[in-house]
């Protein structure tokens, strides 16, 4: 037989001027197809003898590989070119802007809501609701605030009838949610938070009719004025990211606490006043049946618009009612 | 409470300064809500007096005055040379003079010529001072001023305006000498205060007084004053006072008992005595009884009045206002004097009634010290004597049952574990001691017998409290608590509010927060509802009602957003709504949102669409939670258009609404396109599944796809519903993929498009399987709704 060998130099120049896969395909009939150049060699063996075919077959197959090695580079060569030319025509430019549903956002009060209400919870308290109708038993004579006490006069009440008003404070919540704790056998310690709306005939550059407080509360055997500062400051610390936030408190009167005090934070060099607290007046606990000699509790009241302001720099208090969508999309 | 600083510092002695005193007070729960100088920083103002005034040459307006204000060199007077425009400059008047080298509010005196005439100096008005804040001329002196004095010494105006921000626990410092009191025990300072004269009988000119209610008057204290000038002039120490604490001078008897009431917080009245008849009665009003007060208002008397009256009738409203027929005049020469005590329960609320508030209903509503009324009536009896000359009577006094100032129990132990901090019973007694309150003390329990003028003063707390506002509330540490660590329940089948909200805002919605006072017409025009919650004292006629529903406010925003060039608003609001059902007042909090404009945002590659019905529909029931039976029935409301509005129902309860505004309404608010709304109530949606886990079949599921045709007016929901509850064998899902009508479909029919999947759990299913499914399908749809399989 002859020497098959000059067909790889053949083989490698064809399969490399093979610009497409058919072109490729052609080629490689013309050396492994049915009518091959090595199919025939291989059909060929037959006719020799016993003796000689092993050494012809082993030719051929070197060959043979030779060329399969030299189709399997080349196809591979051409799949890749393919690829790198589809890849190329399916580029984008990324820069362009992302297509999407615009964002819709929470009101900044309801951000301040949710994280008091998540501090709060770090330290168990559970979240109290009450109504805003309220009678002016829970909003006044149950805190300790009888008919014609002069801490009336100063609540600029929402009248609904007789015996109901707009709660002028969160407070009544403390005695509700004591009652029904006491009635369904739950016994101190009560930890709890109570956020809401809240309602004063006032309204102005820096008061408005409706906005919100968040009243706190904790009945516990051994719970202490000192104790009532600790949790304020921690949380001021807390929610406004600061470790040098200090509470200060002064002598103040809320019929429902005693002793009582204003709380003042220290802001930007002074002093900024941001809610009421003290210790649960007796009578308090009286109208819910805690026993006072056995245990003590602190409550505190905090403004939620005055904590936003604070928190996010808004200067003005009518814009959390305004609702102009500019004002309230800065706080998503 | 406003109060001159020097006439505190009159009274008690202390070294601190205006700004710590200032801050003293604040920190003991005396807020000074204002500290004002009475006069703005300037020098070099002294009394001048014009000698001579002779006309500028040059200009019309002017004089050339000299003016002494005791400048004396080598011992003769040297007047100073000033040009003046004003035109009361004359000669002989006394005025203040700025010198050369004067710093006044604004500007410096330097020499000048005015016009070519030499100037060493500026006379001034109050408003040049910054005294006042318009003057027509030169501030005119009394007579009498030393001429070169310092017009800060003379005027007294080195001086601060205090205002105090009372609690109303804390009337023993509604006087200038309880604040005193206070301050000595607050910053261990001493007070002076004058012994008070008691003043001998010089006539027996007296009146009886009855007192018919001693509970309600336990002691009062009365004299006649006869010969008295009523047309004295109140001397300027006593107007300055009185100016400084905010009450202006009247007359002289007026302003002795507003200075009494200011000096020792009693409240006084001066009765003229001419025009008084018979005995003086403490009674309440009768029946129909009517009193003309000194402010105009004519009163009907209502039985729980308190009055002072004479034989004719009622003469003063008891401790809130004297009557105008028995008030004292220019022309009065005597004087019946009052001084009383009415327990805070017997006029607390009286003043409001009627509208008023006076300083002295404002005193006695919150305690007004009952040991000091004779001493109040000696003090004015003294005053009127020294200004209006007179003599006086001898004192009628009716005294009954005083308050009880009931001994009250201190535990130390019961303060450190209130407080908690370590004071010791050493602190304590000097606390106590600072404060004037007597004590004794047995087994480390202080029993306290509380002043008279203290009405705060009653339990074991009242007694903290003072101790803690003594010892300074800044030193009380802030220590964290010690607890026990009980975990918080954490319910897995009720999702919490928030979480509604957070779906909302990840499909576009801005969350807004209204009033829950809306317009009343509103609710009645756009809700339907004759009959809100009214306010009885509306701050606004357009918040004068409780909402029920919150669209009123989303619409009002949108309009609000609109109006500011947005042209596209997702709105939602969570909050209250209010009914009253009988006698009761029912709340419910719904989520309630509104949506208009495109769906999406302009932006590139998304061609521009208005939201409609069925995509607001899906914001809605990312609400509600997988799992909920959750239907709409087609129905109508008054802001919703009617054919384009669902109820919600939740297991067969009305939740809430869905729908497109009415256009009528659309129309009303000027919207160019169609506004969607729907409102829930939360606590119907918050429920949740606990997800329970089923078994996953190995084998697949067969799908086949079928269109039926049936009438145009049957609901889609009710079809599916019907399907899902009739559990045909092997059918697990039936989903609607197209709806159609038009050709091949007959007139008044619609063709559904239904994708069916079946499932075995236990073997695959064969054709014939599925047949059988698919014809129970067929079957049921025919008996139900007349639905035939489309050809």
């Amino acid at each position: 037989m002859s020497d098959l060998t000059h067909l790889i130099p053949a083989a490698i120049e064809d399969f490399a001027n093979s610009a497409t896969m058919n072109d490729l395909e052609v080629a490689k009939a013309k050396y492994l197809g049915k009518t091959g150049a090595l199919t025939d060699a291989l059909k060929g063996l037959g006719k020799l003898s016993n003796e000689d075919r092993p050494a012809a077959g082993a030719a051929i197959n070197v060959v043979k590989q030779a060329v399969e090695g030299a189709l399997t580079e080349r196809r591979e060569a051409l799949l890749n070119a393919e690829q790198a030319k589809q890849l190329a025509q399916e580029s984008i430019d990324v820069t362009l802007p992302a297509r999407a549903q615009s964002l819709g956002g929470l009101h900044p009060v309801t951000l301040t809501l949710q994280r008091i209400e998540q501090l709060f919870h770090s330290i168990g308290f559970e979240v109290a609701t009450g109504p805003e109708i309220e009678t002016d038993f829970y909003n006044f004579t149950a805190l300790n605030i009888p008919e014609d006490h002069p801490a009336r006069a100063m609540h600029d009440t929402f009248y609904i009838d007789e015996a109901n008003v707009l709660r002028t404070h969160t407070s009544p919540v403390q005695v509700r949610y004591m009652e029904n704790a006491l009635k369904n056998n739950k016994t101190p310690p009560l930890k709890i938070i109570a956020p809401g709306r809240v309602y004063r005939v006032d309204s102005d550059a820096t008061h408005s009719p409706m906005f919100h407080q968040v009243e706190g509360l904790w009945v516990d055997e051994d719970i202490s004025f000192a104790n009532l500062k600790g949790v304020v400051q921690d949380f001021l610390q807390k929610f406004f990211e600061r470790d040098d936030l200090v509470v200060r408190f002064r002598p103040s009167f809320f019929p429902f606490t005693e002793p009582s005090a204003e709380m003042d934070m220290s802001w930007n060099g002074g002093w900024l006043e941001i809610g009421g607290c003290g210790m649960v007046h007796p009578e308090v606990f009286k109208h819910v049946n805690v026993d006072h000699e056995k245990y003590r509790g602190f409550a505190f009241g905090l403004g939620v618009e005055r904590l936003t302001m604070l928190r996010y720099g808004v200067n003005d208090l009518r814009h959390f009612f305004n609702n102009d969508l500019r004002f309230l999309s800065q706080f998503r | 409470m406003q109060f001159s600083e020097n006439w505190l510092r009159s009274l008690v002695n202390t070294d601190l300064d205006s700004q710590a005193l200032n801050h003293a007070l604040t920190m003991a729960g005396l807020e000074v809500e204002e500290m004002q100088p009475v006069a703005a920083a300037f020098t070099k103002v002294v009394v001048g007096k014009i000698l001579t005034a002779s006309k500028h040459p040059d200009a019309d307006r002017l004089q050339i005055c000299t003016v002494d204000v005791g400048n004396i060199v080598n011992g003769v007077s040297v007047p100073l040379q000033i040009v003046c425009g004003a035109t009361n400059a004359r000669p002989g008047l006394l005025a203040p003079c700025a010198m050369v080298g004067a710093e006044l509010p604004g500007f410096s005196i330097k020499e000048a010529k005015v016009r070519g005439v030499e100037s060493f100096g500026m006379m001034c008005s109050s408003k040049e001072l910054g005294l006042s804040a318009e003057a027509t001329g030169l501030l005119e002196l009394d007579a009498n001023a030393l001429v070169g004095q310092d017009i800060r010494q003379y005027l007294d105006l080195d001086d601060h305006l205090f205002t105090l921000k009372l609690t109303p626990n804390r009337s023993d410092c509604l006087s200038i000498t309880g604040i005193a009191r206070d301050v000595a025990a607050i910053t261990g300072a001493t007070t002076h205060f004058d012994a008070i004269e008691m003043v001998d009988a010089e006539t027996q000119d007296a009146m009886t007084v009855v007192v018919g209610q001693t509970t309600a008057c336990p002691r009062y204290c009365g004299r006649l004053v006869t010969g008295i000038n009523a047309k004295a002039v109140t001397p300027e120490w006593m107007v300055k006072r009185l100016e400084r604490s905010g009450t202006r001078s009247i007359s002289a008897v007026v302003d002795i008992t507003n200075y009494v009431l200011l000096q020792l917080g009693q409240p006084m009245h001066a009765f003229d005595a001419t025009k008084l008849s018979g005995d003086i009665e403490v009674r309440f009003a009768n029946a129909n009884e009517s009193l003309l007060l000194l402010n105009d208002q004519d009163l009907a008397l209502k039985a729980d009045d308190l009055v002072i009256a004479d034989a004719q009738g009622a003469l003063a409203l008891a401790g809130i206002m004297g009557g105008k027929a028995s008030a004292v005049s220019d022309e009065t020469s005597q004087v019946f004097l009052e001084s009383a005590f009415f327990p805070p329960a017997v006029i607390a609320g009286k003043a409001r009634r009627i509208g008023l508030s006076t300083d002295s209903s404002y005193r006695f509503e919150r305690g007004v010290d009952f040991g000091n009324t004779r001493n109040a009536l000696e003090y004015a009896t003294t005053l009127i004597k020294q200004i209006c000359g007179g003599q006086a009577g001898p004192v009628t006094e009716v005294i009954s049952t005083l308050p009880l100032r009931t001994p009250v129990k201190l535990r130390l132990s019961r303060l450190v574990s209130v407080l908690g901090i370590p004071l010791m019973q050493a602190d304590v007694a000097k606390i106590l001691t600072q404060l004037d309150f007597a004590y004794t003390l047995s087994d480390d329990v202080f029993t306290v017998s509380p002043p008279s003028y203290r009405f705060d003063i009653s339990i074991e707390e009242d007694l903290i409290e003072e101790v803690a506002r003594l010892h300074g509330y800044d030193h009380i540490p802030a220590i964290p608590p010690v607890a026990c660590l009980d975990m918080l329940p954490a319910p897995e089948t009720r999702v919490h509010l928030n979480k509604l909200s957070d779906s909302l805002v990840a499909t576009g919605y801005q969350e807004v927060v209204n009033y829950s006072f809306v317009d009343e017409s509103w609710e009645r025009d756009l809700l339907g509802n004759a009959n809100p919650i009214k306010l009885k004292n509306p701050i606004a006629s357009n918040l004068s009602v409780m909402r029920t529903s919150l669209w009123g406010g989303l619409l009002d925003t949108l309009t609000y957003n609109l109006n500011r060039k947005q042209d596209r608003a997702f709105l939602f609001e969570v909050g209250a709504v209010y009914h009253k059902i009988d006698a009761t007042y029912v709340e419910e909090t719904r989520i309630s949102g509104l949506a208009y404009g495109s769906t999406m945002p302009e932006q590139w590659g998304v061609t521009s669409a208005d939201i409609d019905f069925f995509e607001v529909k899906a914001h809605v029931e990312a609400l509600l939670g997988s799992g909920s039976e959750v239907s709409y029935e087609k129905a109508e409301h008054t802001t919703l258009h009617p054919g384009q509005s669902a109820r919600i129902l939740l297991n067969g309860k009305a939740i809430g609404w869905l729908g497109k505004l009415h256009p009528k309404w659309q129309q009303h608010y000027s919207l160019s396109k169609s506004t969607f709304l729907f409102e829930l109530s939360t606590e119907a949606i918050l429920a949740r599944k606990l997800p329970a886990y089923q078994e996953v079949s190995k084998l697949l599921p067969v799908r086949r796809d079928l269109a039926v045709v049936l009438d145009e007016n049957i609901a889609v929901d009710a079809v599916l519903c019907t399907i899902k509850s009739a559990n045909i064998p092997l059918i697990t899902e039936v989903a609607l993929f197209d709806l159609y009508q038009g050709p091949g479909v007959p007139e008044n029919k619609k063709s559904l498009a239904l994708s069916v999947l079946m499932h075995d759990t236990q073997k695959s299913l064969t054709d014939s399987d599925s047949d059988t499914a698919i014809s129970n399908l067929l079957q049921l749809m025919q008996n139900k709704f007349g639905a035939t399989l489309r050809n």
